[in-house]
């Protein structure tokens, strides 16, 4: 089986997907993989989804040859791929209109979705008001402090902003709450899950609408350059910026696959969010990946500076891709993140968003040992005006 | 073997029903969850279901969520869990146990490693929550090999062209959440729970339980008069939750006795 042919019909990536979730929800699951099925071969939808994305959210998005920053770190040439300047300021979006017409189609009137940053969560709240839609979003309590600009721009969209005060507080404790929501109201609702995870179909649905990033690049880099990158950087939280970017150059042998996770404070600390370089495999929130865990199987609490990476799981596909050696992970600390994101501001004018930072970070680590007529494609996954507040705060400024 | 089966057919030999009650091991305290499981005993039940605590119990409502947090708190995994049923087996080698958790503890410990424990230690059916039967393959083998009851939950949104190959998973009993939604939520149309038990029961000829929103004597024995057991949960843990310090088992007793009131009139 080639590695672009996963998952199989019943979610699985090797050892890793699957469905794993209670009774109640298994029904309105495989409506829900049904639907996408019919979905997916339906020209009407696909011709509705990629007019969306070109006239709503402004794709293609640029790839941009980042000069000056590549000057700095000497050595490979680094290009970005500006999903930041997607409307909304992230890749999410790509996602939430697949999701949102997915919904449409299936009569559901309400939508609920989990958020760590707030990026997902802004961009549920969008396609909601955007296709006129109830929408209710999850923000773990401590997000919802650090993430403030991003809750009152959900409010703006008419969402309705539930924080959640159970376990770490963060995106993992976001999601519990919104499967018991999913739960509670499955004949009504269409849950949005933000990220490549989750039970199946949403880490392959999640994934095929992301894809857009990765066939648009393909496109661009020989345009640009005449030919595809040597690496392709992305940071991995949950991980769907990373897999829409990573799927489509699956094929392309000599493109390197590098997803970085969140260090945290290091990974010898133990306080990070690196399941794929620090983690071992288990099931949680419906599916089998890398986890964060006690030796007794429970979650334990992740850190990382960005909030869209603070969680103890990952994507089932990138489980796989790193197991089959396709890709390799990494991981950038909160230093390395916030010293990259500077250099983006001042080298280049581009405020990228703390999760990107990480992606940026590696490149850093990575260009040097390259040549100056090798590439790098890092993909910028969001812009970081929601994260000013969270700069400013550690460089010690009141805003 | 496995003691639920026979304990079915005991209570079914007296028309009687069964009631099974829960509680988190480790909530409130490492040292009192054997004495209540005991006190669950005397004050009249059938089968005990025994929680397993987890960082992340996504089926859960806010009642069993707090209790998961109690009892990681006071720092009790798995294999407290299973110790503590090898203590209550010292002095009770009748009463059924049923571990009630996620998947992540089991398959961190490794499914045939935690099947030979949880026999060795007394257990007789597993419930994990997050495992259905089309994950379970080789799981409930692992089970039943170790004489393990592999038990399944059915839910209102099943629809019944799954019904069959739910009950061809199971072992001991089927639970069938009577609710959409986490436990502990309000509400239960019995009507409509009978209507769906009858369909069940043309394609599976295991006991069936009913749980999720059994409150009182009352609703507990509206549920007895349809089902073969009655699952309390929430109730019980709220009971544990609310009790004063040292009142905790009494008060358990108390709810307990009158839950088996109200599933005892049923059979009347």
């Amino acid at each position: 089986m080639k590695l672009t042919d996963l998952p199989d019909s019943r979610g699985h990536f090797g050892p890793y997907g699957g469905i794993f979730v209670a009774e109640t929800l298994m029904a309105a699951l495989d409506e829900l993989r049904v639907e996408y099925e019919k979905a997916r071969n339906d020209p009407a939808f696909v011709a509705e989804f990629e007019y969306e994305l070109k006239h709503y959210v402004g794709r293609p998005s640029p790839v941009y040859h980042a000069k000056r920053l590549s000057e700095q770190y000497g050595g490979a040439q680094i290009y970005l791929k500006r999903e930041d300047l997607n409307h909304t300021g992230a890749h999410k979006i790509n996602n939430t209109i697949g999701q949102a017409l997915l919904a449409r189609r299936m009569g559901k009137k309400r939508v609920i979705a989990e958020t760590g940053a707030g990026q997902h969560g802004v961009a549920s709240a969008t396609v909601a008001a955007r296709y006129g839609m109830e929408c209710v979003v999850y923000m773990g309590a401590e997000d919802v402090a650090r993430q403030s600009p991003n809750v009152f721009r959900m409010k703006l969209l008419g969402a309705t902003v539930v924080p959640v005060s159970s376990g770490s507080k963060t995106l993992k404790d976001a999601l519990n709450e919104a499967m018991r929501d999913w739960v509670t109201n499955v004949e009504s609702t269409f849950y949005i899950l933000g990220t490549a995870a989750g039970p199946h179909p949403y880490p392959m649905l999640v994934r095929d609408f992301q894809c857009v990033i990765g066939r648009e690049c393909i496109a661009q880099m020989p345009e640009l350059t005449g030919r595809q990158p040597d690496a392709v950087v992305a940071c991995v939280g949950g991980g769907s910026n990373a897999i829409g970017i990573f799927h489509p150059y699956i094929p392309f042998d000599g493109v390197r696959l590098i997803g970085v996770e969140a260090g945290g404070s290091g990974v010898a600390s133990g306080k990070h969010a690196a399941p794929l370089t620090a983690g071992t495999p288990g099931v949680l929130h419906g599916f089998r990946s890398y986890l964060m865990q006690d030796e007794n199987g429970q979650i334990i609490e992740t850190h990382s500076v960005s909030a869209g990476l603070d969680y103890p799981g990952v994507g089932p596909e990138h489980s796989y891709l790193k197991d089959a050696g396709r890709a390799e992970y990494v991981a950038i600390d909160d230093d390395e993140a916030l010293a990259a994101f500077h250099d983006l501001c001042r080298f280049e004018g581009i405020i990228p968003a703390l999760e990107s930072s990480h992606a940026v970070a590696h490149a850093k680590k990575l260009a040097p040992t390259m040549r100056k007529d090798q590439i790098i494609l890092v993909n910028l996954s969001g812009r970081g005006d929601k994260d000013i507040n969270t700069v400013a705060k550690i460089s010690g400024i009141t805003l | 073997m496995s003691r639920i089966g026979p304990t079915f057919t005991a209570l079914k030999a007296q028309n009687r029903k069964a009631l099974i009650p829960f509680i988190t091991a480790g909530d409130p305290g490492k040292g009192l969850t054997v004495p209540l499981m005991h006190a669950l005993v005397e004050a009249g039940a059938d089968i005990i279901e025994l929680g397993v605590p987890f960082s992340d119990p996504m089926a859960d409502g806010p009642v069993i969520q707090r209790a998961s947090e109690r009892a990681l708190a006071n720092k009790v995994g798995l294999k407290d869990v299973l110790a503590m049923t090898a203590e209550f087996r010292r002095t009770n080698t009748t009463t059924p146990v049923v571990l009630m958790g996620y998947a992540n503890p089991v398959e961190r410990m490794g499914y045939e490693t935690f099947a030979e424990a949880a026999k060795a230690a007394g257990v007789d059916g597993v419930l994990t929550v997050d495992i259905p039967p089309e994950e379970s393959a080789g799981v409930s083998d692992v089970f039943k090999a170790h004489g393990l009851d592999p038990i399944f939950l059915l839910s209102p949104t099943t629809p019944e062209s799954r019904v069959e190959q739910v009950a061809a998973a199971a072992g001991g009993f089927i639970y069938y959440v009577s609710l959409k939604g986490v436990t502990g939520s309000a509400n239960l149309d019995t009507e409509e729970v009978a209507q769906k038990l009858a369909m069940v029961r043309k394609h599976c000829s295991l006991p069936v339980g009913v749980g999720f929103g059994i409150r009182d004597a009352a609703t507990a024995e509206a549920v007895a008069r349809i089902a073969d057991a009655v699952v309390v949960g929430s109730r019980i843990v709220n009971e544990i939750e609310t009790a004063p310090e040292g009142e905790c088992a009494i008060r358990v007793r108390h709810l307990v006795a009158d839950l088996r009131r109200g599933v005892d009139a049923a059979s009347k």
